[in-house]
């Protein structure tokens, strides 16, 4: 191991937020021409490094050297002055101002970002529109640009990847390599062991706070590293991420529990027609945007569409608010945890909140009546409950287990799922699904968006594809292997599915 | 409800593009908030008129006397709002102005009313940047720090002058009174278009304006690109109070005396041309040209009261009412974008 | 290999000892407790300043001089933990006021039901604006501050001042006091104060109070109607002031249209000093209630040390900044 080669070197870093230590003792060795992967399961502190690294909050403790000097940066500006950026998980462009507004906010030179812009393969991108009304994965492509423009030594991808389309993310794994060739550092954070093992030179794994281990990133060290995320040794995590009965016999007889009949709105929804049986897992898989947003949005009561109807058990219904959606046994888990839970109230009352819906239950509350039926719910779903007075002390993954909780408990025919792991570890993630499969044996449906491929022939016992607003293919579970499903979901598939 | 899904956009294509109708509604929303306020402005004006035939030159002059401190107050307003904050300490720096420049002033030459003037300046600008140094400092939410800063700078005015009095050289009022150049373009006019002017234009143009609109927009995208959120705050309420010092000049110019408690209307009244004039409260979003007009028809709301024979003393409730109107208008027109 | 490097951390370790931190900590998750701790050094400095002047007569006084303020702060309460602010209060109370003693001609009790309608009113329209059409709250309650203010005006050229009286049971609810020492507005805060307490942490409306301060959004998609809880809301906010309003005429005994303006900033401080987030979700009204007991001491304090008004005007302020300011710190 060549020590002079090491560019940024983090040393016994601490940070602790009130009660709660994000870090304990993160070590961090890069070097000069080498793309770094940092993993770490849901609050292992890979986020609260890299903003100690960049300066957005300062360390307790620990030192950060830049080749072979001490630093200590204030502020993000200051670290992009000694060469390291970050892209952080959401753009930092400013909604209203223009692009180039925004270069000139972070006093990069523009021609050098549409030069990275046009190798990216979006050069024709208009620098005058303002960032409030282009789309998400644009802007962290912009975002990425912008950083390369600075001409970082140390580039910092905080899950850059995880909601781009994977032709982007392609894009942005070469200016990745270009970046190595140059003899420049990336360091790389994802949740996506694929990825990691395709592009990265080395790994550095955090686990509590703490580095508990650095590998080279050669083939076959996927288990090394999931075992050293989880802290146990368990070498298959990897693949078992649940142990569903998948591809269990679904009793054909009984009338969907839910059915979708040529809904369309706008040019975002086509036509859409499938349903569901009771006991039934059905995946829905889409590169991002093709509709499926709308599609759970439109289920859950939250947006109106043009034309088609929704069918519960049979009946046809008409949602106009996300309580109706609630009351015909449609219960919505979004993506964003932050949209569904109160961040500063109790477990408790998050997981009792639905119980509140009409102004009959305004009066006065049996706490004892409260109590039990939240309890068994978290109890069930083993909930960490130590922190239990204010949500936001939670980890991402026992957060999401609190939705779960709500529905759980408040109870439901079908349940939307939306990307319900994203940004979840693997431990939680596979209680989540052997959940999911738990609630389908007994009797509920499941609708189950997730962006990650491989995961639908794990949870789910059937799949539809969509692209454009469409559904463009079906297929049982067994069959959805992950070249099928990108096949379709590009819309590479010639024949249109069979009408379910 | 919005749901603010990335993906919202995505299905339309990758880049801002096509349809006539999409890029029509892009100009009104670029350009409308910009010939808005003129044009309610000269209807307002039309109005007034066609209901009293007689309204002219002298008229025009006393409006534009009128709504100069309003004028300046929605200035001051807008320059906090636009980097993400509020201010309701305006009125009380208005009314600190004003009584500074009227109790000093009373027995000053034409050039030494200048140069006091000059130093109400700093002044103002110095108790706004104390403003924003408590909101930046002190974590307290900017409504609470200024609703009490406000309330401090309402003890500083009274303590200065007690009662209503003091009085400025006849040369620093006829600087704002009658015209100069032509009998339709009253030397008001002309004084706070010099005034905002040298502190917008070079605001506008440089790098300190763009830091304003980043940070009211979203401070920590503004905060990550590198922009140091906290002195920009400070310098927005800078400008709030350098603002508002001109505000308390303008009153004393208009009224020939100092009032302790002239300046509390202030608030009220430059925060509602804010809003009449369009200028987001969510910040980022709006320029000062649409206020300040917003304030000239303000004024006009009670002469035309008077010309139509009503009782004056409506205009506040018309005012109110027009707020209230205004951004339920406003919030109308959003819940039912919303609900496509 | 690079040098050794001392650590870069700016945070300089803690000169405090363990214990004090101990009590710090203490504070921030009992924060109501520093509160009458406060109150109690208040109470103190005036015993020290003018010595004798802390007795029982003495705490009735403040008490019931302290019930205005506290009721109009009951409804800010309940507005602020839902993220919002009526800056409307104010005119409420003076338009309530004035109403009462301008409409006794029709008897006592319809005045009363006369005054709370104006409060139902405006509180309607801050509902369905906040609620409905999703403005602002800071704007919109300036603007119907504004408007029913104007409106009060309007109304008071038309009436003949001669005809205003405060009926007697009002006058002695404001400044009446049961056997000499029990101020009788007490009995009308101390059940309300109950009530919202028992209603905030007990009952499906309180819990759902919280809930929308803390995230809207959540509660929507969780198939709650939203604008109707924060309408009812706006509402009981304004019939509260309205009720403050009468409170206060009963101890001043005449209604003028400057009456409860003094009382805006107070609402919020008290609301913000007793601990209750602006930005909603967090709080309850038995900090605000010692946060209006606090404000109104500092007010007597001020008092006592014999300053010229406007001084006392800039000290208050200082004050309930400094207080704020220490909050934010304690439990930020």
């Amino acid at each position: 191991m060549t020590e002079a080669a090491t560019l940024l070197e983090i040393k016994n870093v601490a940070k602790r937020f009130g009660s709660v230590k994000a870090l304990r003792s993160a070590e961090l060795r890069v070097r000069a021409g080498e793309i770094h992967a940092l993993m770490g399961a849901n609050g292992a502190g890979k986020s609260t490094l890299v903003k100690i690294i960049t300066g957005v909050f300062p360390c307790d403790a620990g030192s950060i050297v830049l080749a072979g000097v001490a630093r200590n940066f204030r502020s993000p500006a200051e670290a992009r002055r000694a060469g390291i950026v970050s892209v952080y998980q959401d753009p930092a462009l400013v909604p209203d101002l223009t692009l180039s507004q925004n270069m000139r906010l972070a006093r990069v030179p523009l021609e050098s970002v549409t030069g990275y812009l046009a190798e990216m393969g979006i050069g024709k991108v208009d620098l005058s529109a303002y960032v409030r009304d282009l789309p998400q994965p644009i802007l962290r492509l912009i975002d990425l640009a912008r950083a390369l423009a600075s001409e970082p030594k140390v580039l910092l991808l905080d899950e850059i990847t995880a909601a781009l389309p994977s032709d982007m993310a392609g894009k942005v794994f070469e200016m990745m390599r270009r970046w190595r060739e140059r003899g420049h550092a990336v360091i790389f954070i994802s949740h996506r062991m694929a990825e990691v093992s395709a592009i990265c030179d080395r790994t550095t794994v955090l686990r509590d706070g703490a580095t508990v281990g650095v590998t080279e990133t050669a083939s076959g060290s996927q288990e090394q590293i999931v075992s050293l995320m989880l802290g146990t040794d368990i070498a298959k995590a990897a693949q078992s991420v649940a142990q569903p009965g998948v591809g269990q016999s679904i009793p054909k007889d009984e009338p969907p529990t839910l059915e979708v009949r040529g809904m369309g709105l706008r040019n975002l929804l086509h036509d859409l027609s499938f349903s569901l049986r009771p006991g039934e897992v059905l995946g829905v898989a889409a590169l991002e945007g093709q509709g499926q947003d709308e599609l759970f949005d439109c289920l859950a009561g939250v947006r109106r569409f043009d034309s088609g109807t929704i069918l519960v058990e049979g009946k046809e219904v008409h949602f106009r608010h996300p309580g109706d959606a609630i009351k015909a046994g449609l219960v919505f888990v979004p993506a964003n945890r932050l949209q569904a839970l109160l961040q500063q109230r109790a477990i408790r009352e998050n997981v009792a909140l639905p119980m509140f819906r009409s102004p009959r239950s305004w009066g006065p509350l049996s706490m004892a009546r409260e109590r039990e039926r939240v309890q068994s719910a978290v109890t069930r779903l083993q909930i960490d409950t130590r922190a239990e007075a204010e949500l936001r002390r939670l980890s991402g993954g026992n957060q999401q287990k609190v939705v779960l909780a709500r529905w759980i408990s408040h109870g439901f025919k079908t349940l939307l799922c939306f990307d319900p792991t994203r940004g979840i570890d693997v431990g939680t993630k596979r209680q989540i699904y052997s959940l999911i499969r738990e609630l389908a044996a007994a009797g509920s449906s499941i609708l189950l968006f997730t962006s990650e491929l491989p995961e639908i022939r794990l949870a789910c016992d059937r799949a539809i594809v969509m692209f454009a607003g469409r559904i463009v293919n079906e297929m049982p579970a067994r069959e959805a292997d992950e070249a099928t499903l990108l096949l379709s979901a590009h819309g590479l598939v010639p024949r249109v599915a069979a009408e379910a | 409800m919005v749901r603010n899904d990335p993906s919202e956009k995505g299905a339309t294509g990758f880049l801002p593009s096509g349809g006539a109708r999409v890029a029509s509604m892009r100009w009104a929303g670029r350009y409308l908030p910009v010939i808005g306020m003129p044009l309610l402005l000269a209807v307002a004006l039309l109005f007034t008129t066609w209901i009293h035939p007689s309204f002219g030159a002298f008229d025009i002059q006393s409006l534009a006397l009128g709504a100069l401190p309003l004028a300046f107050a929605a200035a001051a307003q807008t320059c906090v709002v636009i980097s993400g904050g509020i201010d309701l300490s305006v009125g009380s720096l208005i009314a600190v102005a004003n009584v500074l420049a009227a109790s000093t002033m009373q027995h000053a030459d034409f050039r030494q009313a200048l140069l006091l003037a000059a130093g109400i300046l700093i002044a103002g600008a110095i108790s706004g940047a104390i403003n924003g140094a408590i909101v930046v400092l002190s974590r307290i939410p900017d409504v609470v720090v200024t609703l009490t800063t406000g309330f401090i700078w309402g003890g500083v005015a009274l303590l200065i002058m007690e009662k209503p009095g003091g009085g400025a050289p006849q040369q620093f009022l006829d600087l704002a009174a009658g015209t100069t150049l032509a009998p339709w373009l009253p030397n008001a006019v002309i004084l706070l278009i010099a005034a905002v002017a040298v502190v917008w234009i070079p605001l506008k143009l440089g790098r300190a304006g763009l830091l304003v609109y980043a940070v009211g927009s979203d401070r920590v995208a503004a905060f990550r690109s590198g922009v140091g959120v906290e002195t920009t705050r400070i310098l927005a309420y800078t400008l709030s109070g350098l603002f508002s010092a001109m505000g308390g000049l303008a009153l004393t110019m208009t009224t020939a005396i100092g009032a302790p408690l002239a300046g509390v209307y202030y608030t009220l009244s430059g925060l509602a041309a804010l809003v009449i004039g369009g200028v987001s409260l969510t910040g980022g979003r709006g320029g000062i040209s649409g206020p300040v007009l917003a304030a000239f028809v303000l004024t006009l709301i009670p002469t035309d009261l008077i010309f139509l024979n009503i009782d004056p003393n409506y205009g506040q409730v018309i005012q109110g009412t027009l707020i209230v109107l205004v951004v339920m208008l406003g919030g109308f027109v959003t819940v039912l974008r919303n609900r496509k | 290999m690079s040098a050794r490097i001392p650590s870069t951390g700016r945070r300089p370790p803690s000169v405090l000892g363990k214990r004090s931190r101990d009590l710090l900590v203490f504070l921030r998750d009992h924060t109501i407790v520093a509160l009458v701790l406060l109150l109690c050094i208040f109470v103190f400095g005036i015993e020290l300043i003018r010595p004798g002047t802390v007795t029982p007569t003495w705490l009735s006084n403040s008490l019931q001089f302290a019930a205005p303020l506290g009721i109009l702060a009951a409804g800010q309460t309940l507005v602020m933990l839902t993220g919002g602010i009526d800056l409307s209060v104010a005119s409420v109370a003076t338009g309530a006021a004035y109403l009462l003693t301008t409409n006794v001609s029709l008897g006592g009790f319809a005045a009363v039901l006369i005054a709370l309608a104006f409060g139902v009113i405006v509180g309607a329209l801050n509902g369905i604006g906040v609620a409905l059409l999703q403005v602002q709250p800071l704007v919109m309650t300036l603007g119907t501050g504004l408007m029913s203010g104007g409106v009060m005006i309007v109304y008071s050229q038309k009436m003949l001042a001669s005809q205003a009286r405060v009926p007697g049971f009002i006058q002695a609810l404001g400044s009446g006091k049961l056997w000499g020492v029990a101020p009788l507005d007490l009995f009308l805060w101390v059940p309300l104060a109950a009530l919202l307490i028992f209603g905030l942490s007990r009952t499906g409306f309180g819990r759902l109070l919280y809930a929308i301060g803390d995230n809207r959004l959540a509660c929507h998609l969780t198939g709650i109607r939203v604008w109707r809880i924060l309408l009812v809301n706006y509402i009981l906010c304004s019939v509260v002031a309205a009720v403050g309003g009468l409170v206060l005429v009963g101890s001043t005994n005449a209604a003028d249209l400057g009456l409860a303006d003094v009382y805006l900033l107070p609402s919020v401080a008290a609301v913000i000093i007793g601990g209750t987030s602006i930005f909603g979700g967090r709080g309850g009204y038995g900090g605000s209630i010692v946060g209006a007991v606090i404000l109104t001491v500092l007010t007597s304090l001020l008092t006592l040390l014999d300053v010229p008004e406007p001084i006392k005007q800039i000290l208050y302020g200082a004050i309930i900044l400094v207080l704020a300011a220490a909050y934010a710190r304690l439990t930020g």
